[in-house]
């Protein structure tokens, strides 16, 4: 058993890394979802942005000014994004408002693909985090081990802030009954917008670590994470926070078996890599079709 | 009311754009040129790089005699994004522009799959950089003045056996990609007659963790890394085989050939050989006065990757242009028909070798391959010998 | 009451026989090479997986994002289909593999397997998804679309979908003649016959007691229950006949654009057709035909000055540059979603009343409200 993870280590280092990506992503899903029933599109976008400026930022700002600036940015604009495009919506259909947010998943791509120029964008080596590290006879870079740490740092902050401050409360509330926590008082754009701008600094941690690893930001970059980050949080069961988080690394560490299926298994040359994406969708088809709720979704109950 | 707002906007929007787009008058003495080359997506560097020796090209010689006329050379260009369900619009695109031969594209696949416009429309084209076979075979409108896959994809696998030693190779291509599986395909092909071995898998659009195809490469004993893909999975290769420690050469094709590696590969710990059309340095003159047209303009410079490296592209955009002007001069016409059938017999002396096509699919005939390898210090090419096959 | 039927009828032919008169005079006087047959055709074509859409998310109630992937399966069945053997046995297209498929048929047969294929699939796939509720089904769908393109790239299906590359050289729209001659079929014609039938089908079918059992699903699901409709049953009608002609629309596609390959399916495709339905009005037929029509008009033809320089006579090569049409696009679409978040139509059909109080409205001298 110690000899096949030493022999396959490498590959799931790579599947624990990019799972923590993948969760931090997942939760900006999740939580959203929660709380206004609207699978968020854009979020993998808003993820790609935040890669995108720090490409910016970093040529001609040290690491010091660009990376908080980049967190900050990426806040502002989750916050504006919900502020122009969903909050107009809030009495629309649900359909409306998630057309919507394709628009806007639409719009950030289009606007990227524009100043770019079409052309893929080379990630900065942030000094730290780049350096190549060997752990167990596997090479590898530093951001790898940190991503798992800083996700179950992130998720149990993220955790606390929810359980015990007022603004989590009202976030816990608003997601158990919209209508009835508005007449409790509770300021339900106050408390959408806190719940956008944690999602996307969230998104803006996980694109640091993400585009440290695989270097080059193009403006489809976050479509894949995007989808499989969604799809973690609904694997989880949309609304769970823990939940997103295990979907995320079980999906992550899945997707690099795959792709190392034919090493790890010793079966040559089937095809296995094509199913590398699609496995994840076939996952989440059994998944909802046995327990449509995911892991730790809460039954909900159709009212007539 | 929002409602009849709307459709009256769109109602004068759309009156406003049927005049703006019926205006193109044409002019009796311009001849149009198609630049059929991607600006965005995965190829969009090189498509860059092959536009900009075209336009280059053009800003020499803006002219052509046709007859005892002097027309002027209009370059139109349409972006196929390097995805091929574009490539047909961006094709009837150019078509509807009245293009009388097309140029391009870089990549293979978007040729083959704006081919059959073409072929509808009867306007010739002229492939550039476009190895796969399928571009040009079986049809009489398609053209290349570049070698083929069957023929790099033999040169480097016996590259891969003799010169670097190679036993067991693993072989990456793109899913659904014609150019890199077509040469893998055919490095394949030779490599295991040859008596060696190899591993081949392929990687689905989209993907940027490219971290488990390297371990995959070096858990299966592999000797070298042969992955013929777009410079911008490239890019990705390069960064995470230097920090996976991935140990052995990397060898691919003449999409390679681009400064987009060699930024990626500065000062990392990586050993890329590449095949190529032409080899920056065998034509001082050209490469001189390409340099200063480049640096001349910040526009340019970007879209030659930041720097004024010549890329191989660049100097067979080059002599596309030229080609297609020779053709245009002997078929005596702007109409494309006449154009079709003076290609076949079009030749020129082009900074990249004498080119001229061949009467079974007008490809080109060419049999000297050139190979590079990537300086990781200096950040520029070191030539090697060149192979030629008789 | 029965005369004013029986005009509206009237009104109704000659308005499609308009079009299609006026198509056929376009056809023998434009160039071939004109983008107004581009945008005429991809628009049917476009507006064709549109209606069929709409079927399913307007008038059943059922958010599915699985367009795409039906679209495949009937442009790769169709391909398949129609290539002759020759080329099958042939290196021209199956070039990595031995084709296994010993025949070929003609267009009809073709596109008619392509939307049975489609359907077929759409029958099991909609066993176990339609179970599903509302988010649940979309991102289910969705996730069969992107199934069901690996499986199409496959290497191991090689021998029948050429793994993951093109195929070409099927019987495409300059492949068409007419019946039993050797003259070409205009083709333009042929794409909005083909789509005129498909959509006066699906029309048939709204306005018949399916219909009215799917907008009662729609409306109200248990409501509809309790009135004795069997929910599952009506469901996966919607969603097989829906995905029929997501099928034949995907082969059509395929004959548009003369190659077909699988990665072009993406989820991208299926948002696209997601945008028009809404911009054309969730629950009106012609809405989505129209949504169609000035989709594809705008993105391939009206705003494509925007990415070659010169826009409604302005040039300005720095910022008309690759991608702006694609940026001033999709505000346009943002614009729309945000402040006509119901569409063109609403849930309204066109009609000539509609048109002639439009009009009114619109005529200058009359009080302003």
């Amino acid at each position: 058993m110690a000899d096949f993870f030493h022999q396959n280590l490498s590959y799931f280092l790579s599947g624990i890394s990019v799972g923590g990506q993948y969760a931090l992503i997942a939760i900006g899903y999740t939580m959203v979802y929660g709380i206004l029933r609207l699978i968020n599109f854009a979020h993998g976008d808003v993820f790609m942005c935040a890669g995108l400026m720090m490409v910016y930022f970093s040529s001609s700002l040290p690491f010091a000014i660009s990376i908080p600036a980049v967190l900050l940015l990426t806040l502002l604009l989750g916050f504006v994004i919900e502020r122009v495009a969903y909050k107009p919506l809030r009495s629309a259909p649900r359909m409306s408002v998630m057309i919507s947010a394709i628009g806007v998943s639409y719009l950030l791509q289009n606007a990227a693909l524009y100043f770019t120029g079409g052309l893929a964008k080379v990630y900065p080596e942030i000094p730290f985090l780049s350096r190549s590290v060997q752990i167990w006879g596997a090479t590898t870079r530093v951001v790898t081990l940190v991503t798992p740490v800083l996700t179950v740092v992130l998720v149990v902050l993220l955790t606390l802030l929810i359980k015990h401050t007022k603004i989590g409360m009202a976030m816990r509330a608003v997601s158990r009954d919209f209508e009835t926590s508005q007449l409790m008082g509770i300021k339900i754009n106050r408390v959408i917008s806190m719940t956008f701008m944690l999602g996307s600094i969230l998104a803006a941690v996980a694109s640091l670590l993400y585009f440290t690893n695989y270097a080059s930001v193009t403006p489809t970059s976050g479509a894949m994470p995007g989808l499989k980050a969604f799809v973690a949080a609904v694997f989880g069961g949309i609304g769970s926070i823990p939940g997103a988080v295990i979907g995320a690394f079980i999906i992550g560490i899945c997707e690099n078996i795959i792709k190392g299926g034919a090493s790890i298994f010793g079966i040559p040359g089937s095809g296995w890599t094509t199913f590398s994406d699609a496995f994840t969708f076939a996952f989440l088809i059994i998944v909802l079709i046995v327990r449509p709720t995911g892991l730790f979704g809460e039954k909900s109950v159709d009212k007539v | 009311m929002r409602k009849t707002v709307l459709s009256l906007v769109i109602a004068i929007v759309a009156c406003a754009m049927v005049f703006a787009g019926g205006s193109s008058e044409s002019d009796s003495t311009v001849v149009k040129i198609g630049v059929f080359e991607p600006a965005s997506g995965d190829n969009g560097a090189g498509g860059k790089q092959e536009t900009l020796g075209i336009q280059y090209a053009n800003s020499l010689t803006p002219t052509v005699m046709i007859g005892d006329t002097e027309y002027t050379v209009e370059l139109v260009l349409a972006d196929n994004e390097s995805s091929n369900d574009r490539a047909a619009s961006a094709a009837a695109t150019l078509v509807n522009a009245g293009a009388s031969v097309v140029l391009g594209s870089y990549g293979s696949g978007v040729s083959i799959a704006g081919s059959d416009t073409f072929r509808v429309a009867g306007v010739p084209a002229i492939g550039i950089t476009c190895t796969n076979p399928q571009v040009t075979e079986g049809n009489s409108h398609y053209f290349r003045i570049c070698y083929l896959d069957p023929f790099q994809g033999t040169v480097l696998a016996n590259y891969a056996y003799n010169e670097l030693g190679a036993r067991k190779v693993y072989c990456l291509a793109k899913l659904g990609d014609d150019y890199s599986g077509g040469l893998v395909n055919y490095f394949v092909e030779q490599f295991t007659s040859l008596g060696g071995e190899v591993v081949s898998e392929t990687f689905p659009d989209g993907n940027s963790d490219f971290t488990s195809y390297i371990a995959n490469a070096k858990n299966s004993g592999c000797e070298v890394f042969f992955s013929p893909v777009s410079t911008e999975a490239a890019q990705l290769i390069i960064n995470q085989s230097d920090s996976q420690g991935l140990g052995m050469p990397i060898l691919a094709g003449d999409t390679w050939d681009s400064n987009v590696i060699l930024q990626a590969a500065l000062g990392k710990n990586a050993d890329i050989t590449v095949t190529t059309f032409y080899p920056e340095g065998a034509d001082p003159e050209f490469d001189a006065a390409f340099k200063e047209w480049v640096n001349a303009d910040s526009t340019r410079l970007a879209n030659n990757g930041g720097d004024d490296t010549i890329s191989a592209v660049t100097a067979m955009g080059y002599d596309a242009y030229y080609f297609a002007l020779q053709a245009i001069q002997n078929a005596g016409s702007t109409d494309p028909a006449d154009i079709m059938d003076a290609l076949w017999t079009t030749e020129i002396d082009g900074v990249t070798g004498h080119i001229a096509l061949d009467d079974v699919n007008g490809d080109a005939i060419r049999n000297t391959v050139y190979v590079k390898h990537a300086n990781t210090t200096t950040g520029g090419w070191d030539a090697l010998p060149a192979v030629v096959v008789d | 009451m029965d005369r004013e039927k029986r005009n509206h009828y009237i009104r109704l032919f000659s308005a499609i026989a308009a079009v299609y008169i006026i198509i056929t005079i376009l056809e023998f006087t434009l160039r071939p090479t004109s983008i107004v047959f581009t945008v005429l055709r991809k628009g049917a074509i476009y507006s064709l997986v549109a209606v069929s859409m709409n079927l399913l998310n307007g008038f059943t109630g059922l958010f599915s994002l699985g367009q795409a992937g039906f679209m495949l399966l009937g442009a790769y069945t169709y391909a398949i289909f129609t290539m002759p053997v020759s080329v099958k046995q042939s290196e021209r297209v199956y070039r990595y593999y031995e084709c296994i498929v010993p025949f070929d048929t003609g267009v009809f047969i073709g596109l008619i397997a392509a939307g049975l294929v489609a359907a077929f699939f759409a029958f099991l796939i909609g066993l176990p998804v339609l179970r599903l509720k509302s988010d649940y089904l979309a991102i289910a769908t969705l996730g069969f679309a992107e199934i069901i393109r690996a499986i199409f790239q496959w290497d191991v299906l090689g021998p029948l979908t050429n793994g993951a590359n093109l195929l070409r050289e099927f019987k495409d729209l300059s492949r068409i003649t007419i019946p039993f001659t050797d003259i070409p079929f205009p083709p333009t014609l042929f794409v909005f016959i083909v789509v005129g039938i498909c959509v006066l089908l699906i029309v048939l079918l709204i306005n018949s007691s399916y219909g009215r059992a799917f907008k009662a699903i729609r409306d109200d699901e248990t409501a509809a229950e309790a009135m004795g409709i069997n929910l599952f049953r009506h469901k996966e009608l919607s969603f097989v006949i829906s995905s029929f002609f997501a099928g034949v629309s995907g082969a059509l596609l395929a004959m548009f654009q003369y190659t077909v390959q699988a990665q072009q399916f993406r989820t991208v495709l299926t948002y696209e057709i997601l945008l028009i339905v809404v911009i054309g009005g969730i629950g009106s037929i012609s809405g989505s035909c129209i949504a169609s029509f000035l989709y594809i008009a705008l993105s391939e033809w009206w705003l494509r000055g925007l990415d070659m320089g010169t826009f409604l006579g302005i040039e300005a090569p720095d910022l008309f540059r690759s991608g702006f049409r694609r940026l001033v696009f999709s505000v346009i679409i943002m614009v729309i979603v945000l402040f006509f978040s119901r569409g063109i139509m609403g849930d309204k059909e066109l009609s000539y009343e509609r048109f002639k109080s439009g009009v009114r409205r619109l005529m200058p001298g009359r009080r302003s409200r």
